[in-house]
C-alpha cells in the first residue's frame, strides 16, 4: 500500500517543512543538505512530532488528519524506523532487542521470526551478545532486523548506513534490497550519499530548505540537475559561469566560454541560444589531471591551469586548480604522489563534454 | 545500647524507602520528561526539605494532622485515636522530608536516558508504561537505587521532624537520633557513643555497598 504524505510544520520562524508526496512501494530516496528538513519529516511520518497541518495516510489507514483531529500514537502506526544512531537498547542482547517489538506474539513466534530476520540479515550468530560488543556494521545489522521483523506497513531509514565504510554499506543494501523484494512496502531512505542513492533509489525526492524542489530516477534528479541549486545539492562541485559561443546541433554539442576567463567548453546542447547566459556544472572526480598537454585523447576539453592549492581530505585529495577562476578537481593520494602535484605546478585538466551539465540558474 | 530504637529507625526507613518508590518514581518521571512550563514550581515544592529547617517542616505537618485539622479528624474517625505523636505520623512526615532525597537522584538518572531509546520503543508498539518498565527503569538502576538508599539513610538520621511530630516514646516513635540525644542529656555518654558508632557503621556500610556496588562517579551530595 502506497504512502501518502502532505504536511506542513514550521521548525522556527525562517524555516518550514512543507511537502506533499505518494511514496509507491519500493525504495524512495529522501535526498537533501543537512538542515535541509529530512529527518524532521521521518519523525513527522513515524508520529514522533506532530505536523501543524497535514494528512499522512498508509492506503486507507489515516495515521494523521488535521482536518478531522486523527492523530496516531507512534506505536500504533505500524511504521518501522531505524534512526541514524540505531537506539538499540544497551542493556538488550541483540536478540532481546529484536524481539522487543514482538510483544503481542508467543514466545515460540517470537524466537521464530526472530531467528529468520537474523538468518536473512546474518546475525545469528551473534544474538546473545549486547550491542556494545558488536561491530558497527552489525549493529546496523540488529537495527534493521528489529525494525523489519515487526513486519511494519512503512519501513523509514534516517541514514542509516553514513557511518559503514563502503564494503560493508553494498553487502547491507544487497541483504535490504533482497528483503524489500519480498515484502515491496514504501521505504523511505533518507541520506545525503550519492552513492546510496544511486545503489537503493528508484526515485529520489530532493529536499531543500523544507521543500521538494526535484523528483524522479536518481540519475535524472542527481546526475543531470535542471537546476543550479540541485546541482549544488547534489554535490557538483563546480558550478562555472559561461556564455554560449556557438551552437552546433549537428554533433549535440555547444561551445560555452567560462566568465573572466578565454577557456572555451564543449559542452552537451540545450535549448539556450549563442549569447545566452549558462552554468555549467562539473563534479570535481569527474576531472582528469596530467602534467603534461595530452594528446590523441577523445575527451574535448583540455584546459591548461596552475595549482593554487592541495589538501589532503582522507581517501581524496583536493586541489584547487586555477585556470582563470578557481576549479576544484579531486584526485586519489595515490596518483597526486606519482604525478608530484604541489602548489605552483602548471596542469592541464582533461574534462569529457558530457561530464559538463549545463544548468538553468534559479 | 538501644536496641528497641534501633529497631524502630530500621523499620520507619524501611517503610519510608518503599512508600518513596512508589511516589518518587511518577514524580521523578514528571520532572524529567515533561515539557510543562510548570515544572519548576513542583521541582521547587520537592526541594523544599532540603532548604527548610526540620522544625518548620515538622510544626506544618504536626497542625496538618492535628485534630483540628480535616486529615487529623479523618484519621480519628477511622482509627479511633489521633494522628499526632503515632508512628504513622513519624512516617507521613518522614516521607515529605526525605522526597527529595529519593527523587533527584531518580529524576538525574531519568533525565540522562537518550529519548531516542523511548521513541524506538514506541515506534516498536510499546506504551509509555511499557517503555517505562523496560527501558527506562532498567536503564537508571543506579539512580533509583541511590534515591533508595539516600532515603533510608536520611530518614535514619533525622532528629528534628521526628521530635516535632512524633516526639519521644519508647518503641513508638523515639528513634535512634532520639534515643542518642536522651543519652547524652541523661550523660550516660556510654550508651550514646555506642548507639552513635552503630549508626555511623550502619550509614557508611550503606552507602559504601551502592557505591561500590556501582562504581559510578556520582557526586557525594545528592543533589
Amino acid at each position: 500500500m502506497p504512502l501518502d504524505v502532505r504536511l506542513r510544520k514550521r521548525l522556527s520562524p525562517r524555516f518550514q517543512l512543507d511537502v506533499a508526496f505518494a511514496a509507491a512501494p519500493g525504495v524512495t530516496i529522501v535526498f537533501g543538505a543537512s538542515g535541509s528538513g529530512k529527518t524532521t519529516l521521518l519523525r513527522a511520518v513515524a508520529g514522533l512530532t506532530s505536523p501543524d497541518s497535514g494528512r499522512v495516510a498508509i492506503g486507507d489507514r489515516v495515521l494523521f488528519d488535521s482536518s478531522v483531529g486523527i492523530a496516531r500514537a507512534a506505536a500504533d502506526r505500524r511504521i518501522g524506523l531505524v534512526f541514524q544512531h540505531l537506539a538499540l537498547f544497551p542493556h538488550l542482547s541483540a536478540a532481546a532487542n529484536i524481539e522487543y517489538g514482538l510483544s503481542r506474539l508467543t514466545s515460540a513466534e517470537r524466537r521464530q521470526r526472530t531467528a529468520a530476520i537474523a538468518e536473512s540479515f546474518r546475525i545469528a550468530h551473534l544474538l546473545a551478545q549486547r550491542p556494545a560488543t558488536i561491530s558497527g556494521g552489525e549493529r546496523q545489522r540488529v537495527g534493521l532486523a528489529r525494525a523489519l521483523v515487526t513486519d511494519p506497513d512503512v519501513l523509514l531509514l534516517d541514514e542509516p548506513l553514513s557511518a559503514l565504510d563502503h564494503a560493508t554499506q553494498s553487502r547491507i543494501i544487497a541483504d535490504l534490497r533482497a528483503w524489500n523484494d519480498q515484502r515491496r512496502i514504501p521505504i523511505l531512505y533518507v541520506t545525503h550519499s550519492q552513492r546510496e542513492a544511486f545503489a537503493l533509489g528508484e526515485r529520489v525526492l530532493l529536499l531543500r530548505d523544507g521543500a521538494i524542489v526535484a523528483d524522479g530516477t536518481p540519475d535524472a534528479v542527481l546526475n543531470a540537475p535542471a537546476r543550479d541549486d540541485v546541482a549544488q545539492l547534489a554535490g557538483f562541485e563546480n558550478i562555472l559561469e559561461a556564455a554560449v559561443m556557438e551552437r552546433r546541433p549537428d554533433a549535440g554539442v555547444m561551445a560555452a566560454r567560462v566568465a573572466q576567463t578565454a577557456v572555451d567548453l564543449e559542452i552537451p546542447l540545450t535549448a539556450a541560444a549563442a549569447g545566452d547566459a549558462i552554468r555549467v556544472a562539473i563534479r570535481a572526480g569527474d576531472i582528469l589531471v596530467a602534467t603534461e598537454r595530452p594528446r590523441g585523447l577523445s575527451a574535448r576539453n583540455i584546459v591548461a591551469g596552475t595549482i593554487a592549492s592541495l589538501e589532503h581530505e582522507g581517501p581524496v585529495v583536493r586541489l584547487a586548480v586555477d585556470v582563470g577562476v578557481p576549479i576544484e578537481v579531486h584526485v586519489t593520494p595515490t596518483s597526486s604522489a606519482a604525478l608530484g602535484l604541489a602548489p605552483g605546478r602548471d596542469v592541464w585538466l582533461v574534462i569529457k563534454t558530457h561530464s559538463c551539465h549545463p544548468v538553468s540558474a534559479v | 545500647m538501644d536496641w528497641t530504637a534501633i529497631a524502630l529507625s530500621v523499620r520507619l526507613a524501611a517503610i519510608v524507602s518503599a512508600a518513596l518508590m512508589v511516589i518518587g518514581l511518577p514524580i521523578a518521571y514528571w520532572l524529567a520528561f515533561a515539557t510543562s512550563r510548570w515544572r519548576f514550581v513542583v521541582e521547587s515544592i520537592v526541594a523544599l526539605p532540603l532548604v527548610l529547617p526540620p522544625t518548620v517542616l515538622g510544626f506544618y505537618v504536626l497542625l496538618a494532622l492535628g485534630s483540628r485539622s480535616p486529615l487529623g479528624r479523618a484519621w480519628e474517625a477511622w482509627t479511633g485515636h489521633g494522628l499526632a505523636f503515632t508512628f504513622e505520623a513519624l512516617a507521613l512526615a518522614s516521607i515529605l522530608y526525605s522526597l527529595p532525597f529519593a527523587v533527584q537522584p531518580i529524576a538525574a538518572s531519568f533525565a540522562q536516558i537518550d529519548r531516542t531509546l523511548l521513541e524506538a520503543s514506541a515506534t516498536l508498539g510499546a506504551g509509555r508504561l511499557r517503555t517505562f518498565r523496560q527501558v527506562v527503569l532498567p536503564l537508571s538502576l543506579d539512580g533509583v537505587l541511590a534515591g533508595a538508599v539516600l532515603a533510608f539513610a536520611h530518614t535514619i538520621g533525622e532528629f528534628g521532624v521526628v521530635l516535632m511530630v512524633g516526639g519521644n516514646l519508647p518503641g513508638v516513635t523515639r528513634t535512634v537520633s532520639i534515643s542518642i540525644y536522651d543519652d547524652v542529656q541523661a550523660l550516660d555518654f556510654t550508651a550514646a557513643h555506642q548507639t552513635a558508632l552503630f549508626l555511623l557503621v550502619l550509614s557508611f556500610a550503606a552507602l559504601a555497598s551502592v557505591y561500590a556496588l556501582l562504581r559510578k562517579p556520582w557526586a557525594v551530595s545528592p543533589l
